[in-house]
């Protein structure tokens, strides 16, 4: 096991996983609360298109699928601004768009796209020093950021009383939505299309169960996305299992065991 | 001294085909404690949220459309400090699923952000300002495990800590008990007397409007009346004779 540490790619997973790990139990946590649960598998879909469409232009699908998600994400925040549409309907509505797209322009290219098929279920062991580069940018990106967690919080918290105290609670919409777009992106090359809520979702609900307060579901939220991403590449590594589906397997279990400690 | 507070010129707003208030103008001086009666749905909330600078489109429902000026000291209201500005909103269905303690809620009314760590003056602050309001025993409670009536003082604390020139109170007294009415009561009034804050609050409690407000705005979608109370009270006779069944039937033409 330790030996496997001198890999390089081995390297580039583990550190890859814990990067994708803490971003999206951080941002999982404002997107749970908003009741936007939905919104991580939406944006994953988004990233499949995305990915198809910088693969029938022949162009890197990371540099492709970011603005492109990016986009989805802002027109579903618009939409959810604009009208009367719950929030799932505006996410619901993006999705099927997105996986049409997508669909439409796999079959646009001659031939199978093994690429894109690998998005489906991600693989954290193929991990390229580009696809690390970005996910770094993009922690650094969230780091800088952390002081909105305060808006971002207090929006969460009741909109109407951000607005009275003149946050631009509008335009912290369209930013936080932007950010998770970004980093979904990134996540889906490891965690992949299926997998992707989980990630978004699991960790938060369980930092939900153990927290009184919002900045304490934080802390455990990240502390527990970073967490289950060792079992998981340890049981990839070790027993040949896609790290994908051992790393939600073992926040589902942290999530049981949080469920049943309420008891 | 005559200084005014707060100034609404043929102000109204629509919220697609419904016109929830029209043509309303009135001055508030300083100082004045107003109480704001009228049916459901009489644009009262409405009123407030135009006070505070929130515009009524920004809590995104109909297509909005707002005519008339609002003027709080002079300024427009999103130009106003908001830390002048003390709020409680009405009781809505409230998220009771955010994890927070009521000191926290508390503490956001002083920063005007969430909290991710309390000070120990924010502490001490905060939890002074609950127990002014009998609720000193809830600091450490969680927010979904308040009552009603204990939400409401929680959130009383939270406006007020701010030490606000300007109070704006929506139905503050909901699902609070008699004792705590009285409480809730008094203690604006020290805390004017105090400060010289100007307060509005709406209320459907017609007894302690009349005992405790320096002026009543009698408000259906217009101003019906605006006054002293014992004077606005005569009118209210006849606007609760006719007012509720006119009022019944104009909506039901509206056809909304
Ligand atoms: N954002 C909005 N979009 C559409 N309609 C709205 C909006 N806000 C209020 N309304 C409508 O405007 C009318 C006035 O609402 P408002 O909340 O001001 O009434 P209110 O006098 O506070 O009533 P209540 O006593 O029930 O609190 C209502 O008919 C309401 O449905
Ligand atoms: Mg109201």
């Amino acid at each position: 096991m330790l030996e496997a540490l001198q890999l390089p790619f081995i390297q580039r997973a583990l550190a890859a996983g814990l990067l994708v790990g803490a971003l999206t139990s951080y941002l999982g946590v404002l997107v749970v609360q908003r009741r936007l649960s939905f919104l991580g598998d939406g944006l994953a879909h988004a990233a499949f298109a995305g990915v198809a469409l910088g693969l029938l232009l022949n162009q890197e699908p990371l540099w492709v699928a970011l603005p492109f998600a990016v986009t989805v994400a802002l027109a579903i925040t618009w939409v959810r601004q604009q009208s009367h549409l719950g929030d799932d309907t505006a996410i619901g509505i993006f999705f099927a768009v997105s996986v049409a797209l997508g669909v439409l322009f796999m079959s646009l290219r001659q031939g199978f796209a093994p690429d894109a098929v690998a998005y489906l279920f991600g693989s954290i062991l193929t991990v390229t020093p580009t696809d690390l580069g970005v996910m770094v940018g993009l922690a650094l990106l969230v780091l800088l950021l952390l002081p909105l967690w305060r808006a971002w919080a207090y929006a969460t918290f009741d909109r109407e009383l951000a607005l009275a105290d003149r946050l631009p609670v509008a335009l912290h919409d369209y930013l936080l939505s932007a950010l998770v777009a970004l980093v979904v992106v990134v996540s889906v090359k490891v965690v992949g299309i299926v997998l992707m809520a989980a990630f978004i979702v699991i960790p938060a609900a369980t930092a939900r169960l153990l927290s009184p307060t919002f900045a304490a579901m934080t802390l455990w939220s990240v502390g527990l996305g970073v967490f289950s991403v060792l079992p998981g590449l340890a049981a990839a590594y070790g027993f040949d299992v896609p790290a994908g589906s051992a790393i939600v397997l073992t926040q589902a279990l942290l999530f049981a065991l949080a469920l049943l400690r309420r008891r | 001294m005559t200084a005014v507070a707060a100034t609404l010129q043929q102000f109204s707003v629509r919220f697609g085909e419904f016109q929830a208030l029209e043509e309303v103008s009135l001055e508030v001086p300083q100082g004045a404690f107003v109480a704001i009666v009228g049916p459901n749905g009489a644009g009262k909330s409405t009123l407030l949220k135009a006070l505070l600078g929130i515009s009524p489109g920004a809590l995104r429902d109909a297509p909005t459309r707002v005519s008339g000026t609002v003027r709080v000291w002079g300024r427009p209201p999103e130009q106003v400090p908001a830390d002048w500005v003390g709020y409680v909103p009405q009781v809505k269905s409230f998220d009771h699923s955010f994890p927070a303690l009521a000191l926290e809620v508390v503490v956001s009314g002083l920063r005007r952000g969430w909290p991710f760590r309390l000070t120990p003056q924010e502490r001490a602050k905060a939890q002074a300002m609950l127990e002014q309001v009998g609720a000193g025993h809830l600091a450490y409670r969680r927010l979904g495990r308040l009552s009603g009536g204990e939400l409401q003082r929680v959130y009383l604390a939270r406006s007020l800590i701010r030490q606000p020139r300007l109070l704006l109170l929506d139905e503050p007294a909901t699902g609070v008990d008699v004792l705590g009415e009285a409480d809730l009561y008094r203690y604006l009034e020290a805390y004017q007397r105090r400060s010289g804050a100007t307060v509005l609050m709406i209320t459907h409690d017609w007894e302690a409007a009349q005992h405790h407000a320096s002026a009543v705005l009698l408000l259906n979608r217009r101003v019906i009346a605006y006054g002293p109370p014992a004077e606005v009270m005569c009118h209210t006779c006849l606007a609760q004779a006719f007012g509720h069944v006119g009022h019944a039937h104009g909506l039901a033409m509206e056809g909304r």
